[in-house]
């Protein structure tokens, strides 16, 4: 049994959305919906899934950038939702995220250095400015920036060079896990491969841990240990990265690998059809989630919601089909 | 013969407070009936400035200097008037755009901005305008096309205002569609929805489609002929399968190899003895000075002096393929080697 870093148990997290002219109504969107697993120290894991099936709110409750409903968090023995803010503060130097937009999430008032250089004021890292810089400067040759570019300000660099600044960021403070939300989505294919790479490395030189969120499953086959598949706010599928890959269990896994194109002219797709789209989180299916469009439907998909059960090793389905 | 478009020796330059660019730079290209050409490359390429182009849907007050020639059914597009130029836009030439939620107008249904295409074109009353729509709503397979043609643009999903594009640009049954990244904001269960009825409607139309794109993978399944954009510049052209197997031109090589999945053997391993993807190093030139030679030079494994003496011409092969260099790959895409710099001192340019 291999330590776990973090293990997520029963996490939800709801909003309540006020509707009608005075407010009167509400309804609730589960964005997560009882949410169970665990990361290993050292390895990425990778969280896939449609647009709007939970997979960055999940990834910002579990660094509590929003507050969870309910549910409990135990990163590195502590549970974080129990943490005070002082505490939390403290955490957060071990637990950091890089955004998705490289455009977006970098302050464009603020150099280089100074948003690098936040996060050891906020964490009183550095005796001194000097002392700061010179850490700066560290991380800027790291991730592959020359240190002139402590100076300039975001506008003055590339999409890959941005996310670059992102990771420096997140890097600074010595984190042992990062939440990565779509690091590279935004980015070209050759750009994206040398971020990958940088990715990659760091993991390795720092001992990283990761949680990948991405839609782009050729990126997390390459990148992942393991993958979860997560549907309208839970896990559907859970299991080593090649064997999700090549071997998918669950109807909705195997449909969305089956969408993914091929870089290869002569292989075709053997595409399985899903009907529609994935549904408004403010209606929910009842029974399975996934039943409207799921090829393999029984009557009981329609009525009571399956469970993730354990299929060999370390390989986790939530699907009636593997009921015994 | 059997052409539809043919790009001649296309030129677009822009006069900027910074210098003259020249996004495209000497770029010729056709397609014919039935066949979807791909234009790939990095953002900042062209491409999309080469489809504006076809619409002459760039400003020209901006400064922008348009050379060469566009001959679509036998009319030189860069020669005609404004009007006719407008009855051409929408009903013979059409396009759908990369982003679904700008290019839609939010003050109106989409039912209206469907008609409003019908109407004008085919001189269509306003009932059979809307039967119309409904018809066109109902073929991109949007469930309920008697309601959804009357709801705003911010009432439907990201997947079904794109189909709602393509419902629009379909429906003037266009000979030409050119789709500039029409998937990219989409999830892949989407994609291959939106892709797999883009294709039967070409078959039953017999469009052609110019495909501008960045992901080789729906280039690998959707289309016949792929041209490679690099800095303005097309640096190579052939049909889908030469490419994918024998890619000539060094930063097609590379574009595919940055793939994750393309690679299966001869992978690179990192520190961790995990494998590491093949990258290019460095960027994209700055299109404001370019120098001499080949622009793909910094940044290619097979450079030699003579690339930087004088502009690279393309040079086609016997199976009516092009590609611009001096040093082709000519063997099987897995054999040359690329060099990766060492780990973590990339040839960033600030």
């Amino acid at each position: 049994m291999s330590e776990f870093l973090l293990t997520v148990h029963a996490l939800k997290q709801y909003f309540v959305q006020h509707r009608g002219f005075f407010k009167t109504q509400s309804s609730i969107v589960k964005a997560v919906d009882g949410v169970d697993f665990s990361i290993e120290s050292g390895e990425t894991l990778a969280l896939v899934g449609e647009s709007g099936c939970g997979k960055s709110t999940l990834g910002r409750s579990i660094l509590r950038l929003i507050e969870p409903t309910s549910g409990h968090i135990n990163f590195e023995g502590q549970d974080i939702i129990k943490a005070n803010a002082r505490q939390l503060r403290e955490l957060r130097r071990r637990m950091q995220i890089i955004f998705q937009d490289p455009f977006a999430s970098l302050n464009p008032r603020m150099t280089i250095g100074n948003i690098i250089q936040e996060a050891l004021i906020i964490h009183k890292i550095g005796a001194n400015s000097a002392e700061r810089y010179e850490r700066v400067r560290e991380l800027l040759n790291v991730v592959g920036l020359r240190a002139e570019a402590i100076g300039r300000y975001p506008h003055e660099f590339s999409g890959g060079q941005r996310q670059r600044v992102g990771i420096a960021r997140a890097l600074v403070v010595e984190p042992k896990f990062i939440v990565c939300d779509e690091p590279v989505s935004a980015l070209d294919v050759s750009i994206q491969a040398q971020i990958i790479n940088l990715m990659q490395d760091l993991q390795y030189r720092l001992n990283l841990t990761y949680l990948f969120i991405a839609h782009d499953l050729h990126v997390v086959r390459h990148i992942a240990s393991r993958i979860a598949v997560m549907y309208l706010g839970n896990l559907v599928e859970i299991g080593e990265a090649k064997e999700v890959y090549d071997n998918p269990q669950h109807p909705y896994t195997q449909a969305l690998l089956s969408a993914v194109p091929i870089p290869d002219p002569t292989k075709k797709l053997q595409r399985i059809m899903l009907i529609g789209e994935i549904p408004s989180p403010l209606a929910v299916p009842a029974g399975c989630k996934f039943h409207p469009r799921c090829p393999a439907v029984m009557p009981r998909c329609k009525e009571v919601s399956p469970s993730l059960i354990t299929i060999g090793t370390r390989r986790q389905v939530a699907c009636h089909l593997f009921d015994t | 013969m059997g052409e539809l478009l043919t790009i001649r020796d296309l030129s677009v330059e822009f006069q900027t407070e910074y210098g003259l660019v020249k996004a495209v730079d000497g770029l010729s290209l056709s397609i014919k009936k039935g066949e979807t050409l791909a234009l790939v490359g990095e953002s900042g390429c062209g491409k999309s400035v080469t489809a504006l182009s076809i619409l002459r849907l760039i400003a020209r007050p901006m400064g922008a200097l348009i050379r060469g020639e566009i001959f679509f059914e036998g009319e030189d597009l860069l020669c005609l008037t404004e009007q006719r130029m407008r009855q051409l836009r929408g009903n013979r030439i059409s396009m759908i755009f990369q982003e679904p939620m700008t290019s839609l107008n939010p003050v109106f249904t989409i039912g209206d901005q469907i008609m409003e295409a019908v109407q004008l074109h085919q001189g269509l009353n306003k009932k059979d305008a809307l039967d119309k729509s409904i018809a066109m709503l109902k073929m991109v397979g949007i469930s309920s096309p008697e309601t959804r043609v009357f709801n705003y643009p911010h009432q439907l999903s990201g997947g079904m205002r794109q189909r709602v594009m393509i419902a629009m640009a379909l429906s003037c049954e266009p000979a030409l569609l050119i789709a500039d990244e029409p998937t990219t904001a989409l999830d892949v269960t989407i994609q291959a929805q939106i892709m797999e009825l883009m294709a039967s409607l070409q078959e039953e139309l017999k469009m052609g489609i110019l495909l501008i794109t960045h992901d080789l993978g729906v280039v690998a399944q959707n289309c016949d002929r792929v041209a490679v954009m690099y800095a303005g510049q097309v640096v190579e052209e052939a049909n889908i399968f030469d490419i994918f197997k024998t890619p000539r031109h060094p930063y097609t090589l590379g574009l595919l190899r940055s793939v994750p999945g393309y690679t299966k053997e001869d992978q690179l391993l990192g520190e961790d003895n995990k494998p590491r993807l093949k990258t290019i190093p460095g960027m994209v030139p700055n299109l404001r000075d370019l120098r001499p030679g080949c622009r793909f030079h910094e940044r290619c494994f097979s450079a030699q002096e003579r690339c930087l003496k004088q502009d690279i011409d393309l040079i086609h092969t016997a199976h009516g393929a092009t590609y611009r260099c001096l040093f082709p790959n000519e063997n099987m895409c897995l054999s040359a080697e690329i060099r990766r710099p060492s780990t973590l001192v990339f040839g960033d340019k600030l």
